[in-house]
Order: structure tokens, then C-alpha cells, then sequence
């Protein structure tokens, strides 16, 4: 069992709180990724699990092992890091058993974990050089090996892929993720890159200022965010949101933005009411933005990008707040400085309290 | 055809064109060349007339032999003297004091200079102060250094002499089993600052990265020192030991100071010699072939060096 929990851990340098009170459990053979902007702590949250930083308050327990008090090389567990860490005057070979070494496995057992790894990671060739004569790509495979070598009990990865051009960090993303299914291994995985956090993770935990915000599967966080600040990070180009204030007009509620009145469906009218919220902002992602000459909301089109398979149609409404909308492009583009009117399904609106940033949920 | 016509005149504009170019381009390539003679003359006027015409010089007085007087003209001896004095008893005898007296300072500065680095290098409260106190020697005088040893070392009240249960002896630095240890002692002392702040340097050039993967790859303090600090800080030793080398083989003042070459020559270093032969003995001719012995040594223990040390450095980062 690698279950690894993370209980009211706190991480204070000085008068900054750099992690707050943060619960976390990752299920055996889960991969679960750490995803914030830059200084959300989230780097810190996986060095404290590593043991490279000692929590504040709070309990880390690995394999159902309170590991506080434990030294990072006790606590079985693996780290790639983001410059990956390689020492540099040793070969391949030098590196990838160098951790064996460290812990006094038999020279034959040794051979044979090491040309496993190598193996796997498609290093057969390579043991002989040292680092400085790899590519970028080659470097992390052989961080890589050096964790897989002797099976811990859980991986922790440091942002690995971000030191890669575009392209490979697309294959080498595909490929950690088959390697995760094969090994049948437990991942904390720090990034600050969204695509890589949707793709990847089993699951996904958003942290920000110390605080995680969001926990749940990558398709959950996306349809489904628990505040503004997840609406806004999650999502390329990212949701739509407009602050606007709450009008009742009989049994409905309607919210009136600076281009126009929008309805609440009935369900998240009743929340807002039994809210009593006077501001709230309303969110609606650019794929469910649709162009329409009597939509409600008016806005001028500024900018019309081309991505090939679609357009995204920069537009601001009278008082300037910027709107995107995901056109497919084998629809008519609307022009420069044109005005058009906006229609969003009501069911894939979100609404947030304007003060607190907490969703309403109907 | 008219095409073809054009480009053949548009082939011969560009060749027109560019030829000038080229032309003005090694016209500036040869003002900026000018220049750069220009900014190295000073420097190298420096070293022509206080290195190179000196060493050229050392090399006829070698040739020749100083009257046993003062005006009176001095005599070709040819290769004569250089064998005589390298032959003697008191040139090999100093061969052999500065020898000693590199393997007493060089490797054991060494070694203190990166053990204090790596005591100095933990992350504590006030450890800048022992960083400033690692490196204040190096603003300390070699006559400074000398005297404070002199004093430690005094017979009737030094410190040291208590220490070594030394009462009622001779001096150290008039016992000829002691002496060259005493001045060693005190070269490594003077030099620890330069060494601290040397190693130290090339402590912080080696990635936190590195010790926290050796950290969870399940390395030891110690395996961490000798596999990581070790290898990643072998250019900053090997530079320590070139750097230390020439330091032993130029020491002079504090064996003026301390010992003045005695106690019957036991601490007469090459470069002492060489002192005491030109204003002590008025020798010029001996104390030239003393300066030719040195430089040979000094190229030999850099040859050596780069040959068998650097081989075991590694530059990779």
C-alpha cells in the first residue's frame, strides 16, 4: 500500500505561510497532480512529502506511516527534479545506481535493476556517456530511471517535463503516463501547466497562496470549478467572467452586465435568492459563447485569431471587459469592429459570489 | 534572352558590390587589431622590463662568477658554476626544505581550508561571523602572521610552548627538528583564509539540486561528501593545489621573519636562499643559478600537476 496523506500540513518560512492547512490523500497506484500558479506552494508541499522541508504543524504519512521524523532517504519514495538533478560526473550507468549503490544492493542485482531501468526508459545505449553529452529529452529519461531503479514506494516529480521543447514535452507526457500504468505507480506530480495537469492526473489539486482550492478529477475541476480563481486558471483561453448585479423581475432573477440582462435558470436563481447576494459574477467558458444577432448581450469585436481548426473572437463589451468566443472555423467570421450579440445555453453558465469567489451551486 | 541578359548584369552588380564591402571590412577588422595592440602595450611594456628582461638576464649572470669583492670585473665561467652549485650540499639541501615544506603546507591547507568551507557552508543562525573570521587572514600581513606566531612560540611566555609541554626547552624555531614544522605551521594559518574563501566559492557553485537527490537517493553525510561535494569541487582543489604550490615555493617572509633560513638551513627554502646569496653572501652568480633551479621546478611541479592531478578533475556541470 502507498497511500500517501497529507493532514493539516502547514509550511511557515518566517512570517509567510507557503502551505495552509492542507489535507490531501493520494489512493495507491493514483497520479495525482499539484497544480497552481508559481509560489502556491505547491513545490513546498511536495519537498515536505520528500522530506527536504520539515512541515510546520500538521502530519505526513506514507504507506499508512506517519513519516514527520523520517529522513528523506527512510521514506522510500523517488524524486525527479525540474532541472533534474543528474550528477554530472557520473555516466548514465553512474547515476541510474547510484541510489542502489546508496543503499548496498549486490553488484549482480545491481546489473540487472539497472539494465531493467535502462531498458524500460530506452537507455541501453546511452549508459556509458555522462549527462553533459545528452539531449534535453535524454537527460530526463535518465532522472526518470534513477527513480523507477528500485521501486518505491511512491514518485514525486518536481515539474520533470518543464525544462523541454513543446513537442517532446508532448511525447514525454504520453509516455509517463504509460509508464505510470505499467508500474502501477503512486505519483504526486508538480506542475504549473494546466494542459499537462488535465491530461495526466487521475485527479487534480489546485493550490493557490498556500490553499488548496479544488480537488477532484480533471473533468470535474473543468465542468465544475468551486471558485473564480479555479474558473480562471483552469481552461485555455480561460472562462469568460462578468461581474454584474442581481435583479428580480417576479419569480425569476436576471443579471444585468454591462452589455445586457441575463436570466438565471431557475435552479441557481433559487440559490442566489436563498443567498440574499446583491453582486455576483457570471462565467461561461468561449466554447459555449455563441454568436447570434438578437442575443442579449451586445459586445464589438476587437481581435479575430486564427488557430486553423477554430478562431477565437476577442470582443469587449461597452465597458471594456474582454469576451472570447470559440468559433469553429468553418463558420462565417464576424469582422473587426463588428457588434455582435452573445447567446450562452443557461445550463452552462457558472455563477459566483462576487464577494466571497465561492460558486453558487443550484 | 533578354532574361538571361539581366541576370548577368544583376551577378555583376553584386560582385561589384561586394567586393567593396570585403574590402571595408578588413579595413575595420585592421583598425580594430591596431587598437587592440594599442590597449595590450602598456601591460606588456610592465612585463618586458620587469619580468622578461630580468629572466633573460638571469641566465647570463648564471654564465658568470661574482668577484669576491665589489669592482672588481667579473669572470666567464661558462656551465662551470651551474654544475658546481647544483652539485653542492646547500643547494640540494634547499631542493629538498622546500619540498618538504609544500608537503607540509599544500595538502593540509587543503584539507582545512574545505573542512571549514563545508562547517561554514550549513545554513545557521551566525554563521557569517564564522565565515569572517575563516577568511581574515587573508587580510592579514605576512609580517602579522610571523609576529603573532612568534610570540605563540616564544620559549619564556608563549602560548604554544605550554601547550607542546615545551618549558625550559629551546625554542621551536631554533630546534632543528621543529623549526621547518613551526614555519609551516604558520604559512598554513596565513594562508586558510584564501583557502576558506576559495572552496567556499566552489561549495556554492554546486546545486542544492544535487544533495537533495542524493538526500532521497538514500546517500549518507558522508557518501554525499566523498560522491557529490568531492568530484563536483575537484577543479576548485586542483586550482587550490596549483595556487597553494606557487605560495610554498615563493614563502619568504615568514621564514625571514621566524627563522632567517636556520637553524643550520633547515628551513633555508629555494627563494630564501636566493635572498641570502645576493644580499647576504653579495653573490649574484650563485643566487642566479638558485632562480634558474627554481623556475624549473616550479614548471615541473605545474606540469605535473596538469598531468597527473587535472586528469582526475572533472569540469562537467
Amino acid at each position: 500500500m502507498s497511500r500517501v496523506a497529507l493532514d493539516g500540513v502547514t509550511k511557515q518560512f518566517g512570517d509567510v505561510v507557503a502551505v495552509d492547512d492542507l489535507t490531501l490523500e493520494i489512493a495507491d497506484e493514483e497520479f495525482l497532480v499539484l497544480l497552481g500558479p508559481s509560489g502556491c506552494g505547491k513545490s513546498t508541499a511536495l519537498r515536505m512529502i520528500a522530506g527536504l522541508e520539515v512541515p510546520s504543524r500538521g502530519t505526513i504519512s506514507i504507506g499508512g506511516r506517519v513519516v514527520n521524523d523520517v529522513e528523506p532517504k527512510d521514506r522510500d519514495i523517488a524524486m525527479v527534479f525540474q532541472s533534474y538533478a543528474l550528477y554530472p560526473h557520473m555516466t548514465v550507468r553512474g547515476n541510474i545506481e547510484f541510489p542502489l549503490k546508496s543503499r548496498h544492493v549486490e553488484k549482480q542485482d545491481r546489473d540487472q535493476l539497472v539494465a531493467d531501468a535502462a531498458a524500460t526508459l530506452g537507455l541501453g545505449e546511452l549508459l556509458d556517456r555522462k549527462p553533459g553529452q545528452l539531449s534535453g529529452g535524454q537527460r530526463q529519461r535518465v532522472a526518470l530511471a534513477r527513480a523507477i531503479v528500485r521501486s518505491p514506494l511512491a514518485f514525486l516529480m518536481d515539474e520533470p517535463l518543464s525544462n523541454l521543447d513543446a513537442k517532446l514535452r508532448v511525447q514525454t507526457r504520453a509516455e509517463l503516463i504509460e509508464l505510470q500504468r505499467r508500474l502501477a505507480a503512486t505519483i504526486v506530480y508538480v506542475t504549473h501547466d494546466q494542459v499537462e495537469a488535465m491530461t495526466m492526473g487521475d485527479r487534480i489539486a489546485i493550490l493557490n497562496e498556500g490553499r488548496l482550492q479544488q480537488l477532484g478529477p480533471s473533468q470535474g475541476v473543468y465542468a465544475k470549478p468551486a471558485n473564480l480563481f479555479v474558473a480562471r486558471f483552469i481552461g485555455t483561453p480561460p472562462m469568460n467572467t462578468v461581474r454584474g448585479s442581481v435583479h428580480r423581475n417576479g419569480a425569476g432573477i436576471s443579471v444585468s452586465l454591462a452589455g445586457g440582462m441575463v436570466p438565471l435558470p431557475d435552479d441557481i436563481a433559487r440559490s442566489v435568492a436563498a443567498r440574499d447576494v446583491v453582486e455576483v459574477v457570471v462565467g461561461v467558458r468561449p466554447e459555449h459563447l455563441v454568436m447570434s444577432h438578437d442575443g442579449a448581450v451586445r459586445a464589438l469585436v476587437t481581435v479575430v485569431e486564427s488557430l486553423g481548426h477554430e478562431r477565437h473572437i476577442v470582443s469587449r463589451l461597452e465597458d471594456g471587459q474582454m469576451i472570447i468566443v470559440r468559433q469553429p472555423s468553418d463558420e462565417v467570421a464576424p469582422r473587426e469592429a463588428e457588434a455582435i450579440g452573445l447567446v450562452a445555453d443557461p445550463v452552462h453558465l457558472h455563477v459566483f459570489d462576487a464577494e466571497s469567489g465561492e460558486r453558487i451551486e443550484p | 534572352m533578354t532574361d538571361t541578359g539581366a541576370a548577368e548584369r544583376a551577378l555583376e552588380l553584386a560582385e561589384e558590390t561586394r567586393l567593396p564591402r570585403r574590402r571595408r571590412w578588413t579595413r575595420r577588422r585592421s583598425k580594430e587589431a591596431l587598437l587592440a595592440y594599442a590597449l595590450l602595450t602598456p601591460a606588456f611594456v610592465v612585463f618586458v622590463v620587469f619580468i622578461f628582461y630580468p629572466f633573460a638576464r638571469n641566465f647570463e649572470y648564471a654564465l658568470y662568477k661574482t668577484p669576491p669583492f665589489p669592482g672588481l670585473p667579473r669572470t666567464y665561467v661558462g656551465f662551470d658554476q651551474i654544475g658546481d652549485v647544483l652539485s653542492s650540499h646547500d643547494f640540494l639541501n634547499s631542493v629538498w626544505v622546500t619540498i618538504l615544506f609544500l608537503l607540509y603546507t599544500v595538502p593540509i591547507g587543503i584539507f582545512l581550508g574545505l573542512a571549514l568551507a563545508v562547517l561554514a557552508h550549513q545554513k545557521l543562525r551566525g554563521v557569517n561571523a564564522y565565515r569572517t573570521i575563516f577568511s581574515s587572514t587573508v587580510a592579514t600581513s605576512v609580517a602579522a602572521a610571523s609576529v603573532i606566531f612568534f610570540t605563540l612560540l616564544n620559549p619564556q611566555v608563549g602560548l604554544f610552548t605550554y601547550w607542546l609541554g615545551r618549558d625550559g626547552e629551546i625554542s621551536v624555531l631554533l630546534d632543528p627538528k621543529t623549526a621547518l614544522l613551526a614555519v609551516s605551521v604558520t604559512t598554513i594559518w596565513q594562508n586558510l583564509g584564501l583557502s576558506f574563501i576559495v572552496m567556499s566559492a566552489g561549495l556554492q557553485a554546486i546545486p542544492d539540486d544535487l544533495y537533495e537527490a542524493a538526500r532521497v537517493d538514500g546517500a549518507s553525510a558522508w557518501r554525499r561528501f566523498w560522491r557529490v561535494t568531492v568530484p563536483m569541487l575537484s577543479p576548485t582543489i586542483f586550482f587550490a593545489s596549483v595556487v597553494g604550490g606557487i605560495l610554498a615555493f615563493r614563502a619568504f617572509g615568514q621564514i625571514d621573519l621566524l627563522t632567517e633560513g636556520g637553524p643550520n638551513q633547515k628551513t633555508n627554502v629555494l627563494v630564501y636562499a636566493i635572498y641570502r646569496e645576493v644580499f647576504r653572501n653579495n653573490n649574484d652568480g650563485v643566487a642566479a643559478v638558485y632562480a634558474i633551479a627554481l623556475f624549473l621546478l616550479v614548471m615541473m611541479l605545474t606540469f605535473f600537476q596538469m598531468r597527473f592531478l587535472e586528469r582526475r578533475v572533472s569540469y562537467a556541470r
